[in-house]
């Protein structure tokens, strides 16, 4: 699952937008918002830009875009912010700064001159710190990350501060985020079942088929096989996210095709939308949704509307 | 023999008489055949199609094959000494080969090995061509040689020979009399000499270097319409008794089994049927004879059989109209076929879960390996058809490493489990057929279409196939999906996997040799109800073609796999294959194909087990059909078609008309060795075949419908591509024939219907469920079929009751009303199963 954080009421504002705004969106615009969105830092300021810049997408869907493209940038630059002499010295400054305003966001600060996501920065500094306080034992990662998560963990109160402050001001990176985007993603999937129940049809989740010893394992497959646009699905992927190229098709490679392989046809759904573009395997078995499906066959009672 | 003919011709002889001659069948029949050949050869080369377009190749295909004509004509026929099939010449095969396989090299059994065997075989035949003086078998090489030969000999002759057309056209006439034999001996003598000048000219080049664009080119010629022929009046034939005698003959050697191959006669007839003269004066009569000859065999033989198509273009054919309109009001009856979309195989927990596995490394190396398995099919099926795409290049190198994987971690039979599951799963059955009928219609299209033939080469040249089809009888092939298992194999060329994939294949096509067809589940409900026929028979029908398609893929794949090691692409010297026939009499064969075979028979289930065994045998190697199990087999098949299948009566039409042609087919394929057909000495096998201790089998229930015939023999399509071709040329006359060619377009709107129901709600479920519903299927409306019968009986009474008696009626109203209610009920049961 790969989900985006969404300030402000988190499951609700993409559910509801759907139904009013569209959601997939060509190529060509994706690579619209995609260069828009280089410029723009992971705070809520800019997140409010990006929703007037296009306000004919959910902003959800905007978030997700914006998150999986910030988290394009920030890979492409790590070699860049990763090398020892550059942590060094946004530690020394870090440092110094500390001792003349330690009252102001520091960190926050230091990430937004250099182009770094503060949780990210964060994680830097702290590792820094622990290196710096046990040179003999190297910092173990269960150590940092449990300090990352629980910043009053750091022995030095004025630096665990900042790093709560970049924790909670960071849409992209951090422990919050991740917390979230598990949560949304089960709260998507925890949708799915509801919608599948209430339109009768009956299923297997992740959890049975993996105490069945599959190998694999969709979010659902159907006991009964469904058909919607006149494609027959037998399992349902749900994606708390919006599908552009990169992320579909390591999707396609890690998931869906092997799901295909041994399942049959499917479909998968992009709660946040998808490049409109990316839903060319119809016919091999991967149907691409932004939603529940409102156009389900069933076996037996040919046509139905289902209830959404 | 000659004489015999044409005594018999003349009314000399009546089949009470004694022969004043004395001939064996064996040496009756291919003179018979020759004689109808060489007689209408001269009305085929006479095609306009297909003036100035002869390539310069067909000249060296023209000097093979008529100095042997010439040569048997001008000796005495009575003085003759006859000879079988064994000594027909060589080289035509080579020809004809390299012709109806142009472009396929990694095919085993297309790459001028056959040329070569024929002439290792028979040295002195090959060095001296001018003297080969035997009576060829013509079906030997027909089916590519007769249109050959009409472009080449309008391209020979027209420039050295004009003066002598008239007189050839001529003598066609009067076919039959002694005189005009006599005068076609000496216009066949001149015409070899000519030949014999021509062919030593440096034009001459192989035909070997015929390209698949030649073909086309060729192809494209056709499309030129000769727009002042007539129609040739039936009552301007001129030898009309002759040629009924002559019919008849021909018609018993064909429903006797004694050709070996029908449907290769019926492809001669079709020629003959849209043969065309050059000019008008000359050809015409000649023409009508040809036609005359045609439409009276037709109308004898099995032509309601073949597809919606060819019929359609059959009964449209004006000549047909006119020359017998019976034949055409029989001609009146279609068929359609769906195909369904190819699946995956499921994950079966019960199957596939880790405890079916060795080890937590064998099961997740089988995880990755059933993602690349179908990633590269996937790949193959985007891919394969673009111009230069090379299996080997574009994915051997992963098939290599995905089998050294398995290999690493030992799941060799898990994954030759899932190959030969998908491998079923894709080409058994419609599929195949789908796919391989590309080729054809690339074809008609591009006889069709007159005006823009650079474009239609061009797309025909995308269309084209590897195994483009060419006459009645195409070499063994891979259509369609089965391409890419047989390059996986080939590519992987792994023996562990093999040996696991023989085993698996072995097993289940012997298990499905047995399987039971007749009575599926429950035996009691067929004897009861003889009657019930439509729903039973069309459930066996369905299961029957299941069977039979999944048996004969399976037969050639195990074949494929199992001759593999021994596939050459030269043919091997005489000494080389004795000694390998040697080695390999003592190591017993992947099957045991002879006991199959007469299990068969005994059992009558030979509509099943002849066909997959067909396949079998067609993809030995060089040496196979010399190891003395194979032969033996292939005799036993020879016995069956002669003596079994000739003799008719018990086999259901159907079944009899498939085996017929799968049959004709093996006896046609390079591998079936030339003198097995009219060779005598096989009698002491028939003895055995005799005594069948089963009364009822497979073989008395008809099995067997136009669909499954056609999955079966794709080649039979080639008759709808003769006709094409005719009606391509005659469009001034008939009207609009051409426009009633729709475009061929995916099966669009099966959108809101469910596409294959059934098989995509079985998808996931284990195959046990599958059953026990079709078994509850099955009973249920069984069950409901007898309750409406019931209750239908009792309305009819009911209502006889009212009109004899309106008061007792009444009373029965009770019961009625209780029947009309059992009756829905039961028509309910029946749709919702």
């Amino acid at each position: 699952m790969s989900i985006c954080l969404c300030p402000g009421p988190l499951i609700d504002s993409g559910v509801k937008d759907k139904s009013v705004k569209r959601m997939q969106i060509c190529r060509a615009e994706y690579r619209v918002i995609g260069r828009f969105v280089e410029q723009l830092r992971p705070t809520r300021q800019c997140m409010k830009t990006l929703q007037t810049q296009f306000p004919h997408l959910p902003p959800s869907t905007l978030l997700s875009i914006f998150s999986q493209e910030y988290q394009k940038r920030m890979k492409r630059s790590m070699a860049r912010h990763h090398a020892p002499d550059v942590i060094k010295e946004y530690y020394q400054r870090y440092r110094s700064e500390a001792k003349t305003r330690p009252a102001a966001p520091l960190l926050l600060e230091l990430a937004n001159q250099v182009d770094l996501s503060p949780a990210l920065l964060a994680r830097l500094i702290v590792e820094c710190f622990l290196e710096e306080r046990q040179a003999s034992v190297g910092a173990s990662r269960h150590v940092l990350n449990n300090m990352l998560r629980e910043p009053y963990l750091i022995p030095d109160l004025l630096l665990a501060k900042h790093v709560e402050q970049c924790t909670v001001n960071d849409c992209c990176y951090g422990p919050l985020v991740d917390c979230i985007k598990h949560a949304i993603g089960l709260e998507h999937e925890d949708l799915l079942r509801d919608k599948l129940r209430e339109t009768h049809l009956s299923f297997l989740d992740e959890n049975q088929l993996r105490a069945k010893g599959y190998d694999k394992t969709p979010d659902i497959i159907l006991e009964v096989p469904i058909a919607v646009d006149g494609h027959i699905v037998h399992w349902i992927e749900s994606k708390a996210s919006f599908g552009d190229d990169h992320s579909h098709h390591t999707y396609l490679n890690e998931q869906f095709w092997s799901y295909c392989n041994r399942f049959g046809p499917g479909l998968v759904i992009y709660w946040y939308g998808f490049v409109s573009e990316l839903d060319c395997q119809r016919d091999r078995g991967i149907l691409l949704r932004d939603g529940f499906p409102l156009d389900i066959v069933t076996l037996c009672q040919g046509p139905a509307r289902g209830r959404v | 023999m000659a004489a015999l003919l044409e005594s018999l011709l003349l009314g000399r002889i009546y089949e009470s008489q004694n022969f004043p001659f004395k001939f064996s069948k064996e040496e009756f029949v291919p003179f018979v055949l020759n004689f109808l050949w060489d007689q209408s050869s001269q009305a085929l080369t006479h095609g306009p199609t297909t003036p100035a377009k002869t390539p310069s190749t067909s000249r060296s295909r023209r000097s093979a094959q008529r100095p042997s004509l010439g040569d048997f004509m001008t000796s005495p026929p009575e003085a003759q000494p006859l000879r079988t099939a064994a000594q027909r010449p060589q080289e035509e095969w080579g020809v004809w080969w390299v012709c109806v396989r142009p472009s396929d090299g990694n095919s085993r059994c297309c790459d001028g090995g056959r040329r070569s065997r024929g002439v290792g075989r028979n040295e002195p035949v090959a060095t001296k061509p001018s003297r080969r003086i035997n009576p060829t078998p013509v079906s030997a090489e027909r089916p590519n040689s007769k249109p050959k030969s009409c472009f080449t000999s309008t391209a020979l002759s027209l420039p050295s020979s004009p003066p002598t057309r008239p007189e050839s056209a001529g003598a066609k006439l009067t076919a039959g009399s002694p005189l005009s034999l006599q005068e076609e001996r000496e216009l066949l003598r001149r015409e070899r000499s000519e030949l014999a000048q021509q062919t030593s000219s440096p034009l001459k080049t192989t035909s070997a270097i015929r390209t698949p664009t030649k073909t086309v080119h060729r192809q494209g010629s056709k499309v030129t319409p000769d727009l002042q022929s007539p129609c040739p009046d039936p009552d301007k034939v001129t030898q009309k008794s002759e040629l009924d005698l002559l019919a008849e003959l021909y018609c018993t050697c064909i429903s006797e089994n004694l050709v070996p191959c029908v449907f290769l006669e019926l492809f001669f007839m079709l020629q003959l049927l849209t043969s065309r003269g050059v000019s008008v004066s000359e050809s015409l009569t000649w023409e009508t004879d040809c036609v005359y000859f045609s439409v009276r065999v037709l109308e004898n033989q099995l032509v309601s059989h073949l597809d919606k198509c060819t019929l359609r273009l059959l009964s449209e054919n004006e000549r047909v109209g006119t020359f017998s309109s019976s034949l055409r009001d029989r001609l009146a009856q279609a068929q359609d076929s769906c195909t369904a979309k190819v699946s995956v195989i499921p994950f079966q927990p019960a199957t596939d879960n880790r405890t079916n596995f060795s080890s937590d490394r064998a099961f997740h190396t089988f995880k990755k390996q059933r993602d690349m398995f179908y990633g590269l099919l996937r790949e193959w099926e985007d891919s394969h058809k673009e111009p230069g795409w090379d299996f080997e290049a574009a994915l051997g190198s992963r098939v290599r490493t995905m089998v050294s994987q398995l290999t690493a971690a030992g799941s060799h039979s898990h994954f030759a489990g899932l190959f030969q599951k998908q491998l079923i799963q894709m080409c058994k059955g419609p599929c195949v057929l789908g796919s391989s009928n590309n080729a054809p219609d690339a074809d008609l299209l591009g006889m069709l279409g007159a005006d823009s033939l650079g474009r239609l080469k061009h797309l025909q040249q995308c269309l084209v196939q590897p195994q483009g089809l060419f006459g009645p009888c195409p070499p063994p092939s891979f259509p369609g999906h089965q391409e890419f298992f047989k390059h996986f194999l080939q590519t992987a060329s792994c023996c562990q996997l093999n040996q696991h994939l023989k085993d698996g294949l072995c097993q289940q096509l012997l298990k499905l040799d047995e399987v039971s067809i007749l009575a599926p589940d429950a035996s009691p409900a067929l004897g009861e109800e003889t009657g019930d026929g439509d729903m039973e028979q069309q459930v066996r029908k369905q299961r029957f073609s299941t069977v039979l398609l999944t048996a004969r893929l399976l037969a050639q794949f195990l074949s494929f796999i199992s001759f593999l090691p021994y596939q050459t692409t030269e043919l091997p010297s005489r000494d080389i294959q004795d000694a390998a026939i040697t080695l390999r009499s003592k190591s017993s064969p992947v099957l045991d194909v002879c006991a199959v075979l007469r299990s068969s028979v005994h059992r009558r289930r030979t509509i099943l087990t002849v066909h997959w065994m067909v396949e079998f045998l067609s993809m030995l190697d060089y040496a196979g059909p010399f190891l003395s199990c194979y032969r033996t087999a292939l005799c036993l098949l020879l016995q069956i078609y002669k003596m079994v299948l000739g003799r008719g009566g018990e086999l259901c039409y159907m079944n009899q008309l498939l085996m017929v042609a799968v049959l004709g087919w093996l006896f046609q394929i390079p591998i079936f060795p030339e003198d097995l057909f009219f060779s005598t000495d096989l009698k002491e096998e028939v003895k055995e075949l005799e005594d069948i201790t089963s009364s009822q089998g497979l073989d008395t229930f008809p099995l067997v419908d136009q669909q499954l015939l056609y999955t079966c023999c794709p080649y039979l399509g080639e008759f709808r591509k003769l006709l094409a071709a005719f009606v391509a040329g005659s469009t001034s006359k008939s009207g609009g024939l051409i426009r009633k060619i729709t475009p061929t377009s995916a099966p669009v709107n099966s959108r809101s219907f469910w596409p294959c129901r059934p098989c995509a709600f079985f998808h996931n479920q284990p195959p046990s469920l599958r059953r026990t519903v079709e078994f509850v299927a099955e009973r249920i409306s069984s069950n409901c079929v007898k309750h409406i019968k019931s209750v239908s009986h009792h309305l009819v009474s009911f209502f006889f009751f009212l009109h004899v008696n309106p008061c007792k009626s009444i009373k029965m109203f009770s019961s009625f009303h209780i029947f009309l209610t059992l009756c829905v009920v039961g028509l309910c049961l029946c749709w919702s199963s």
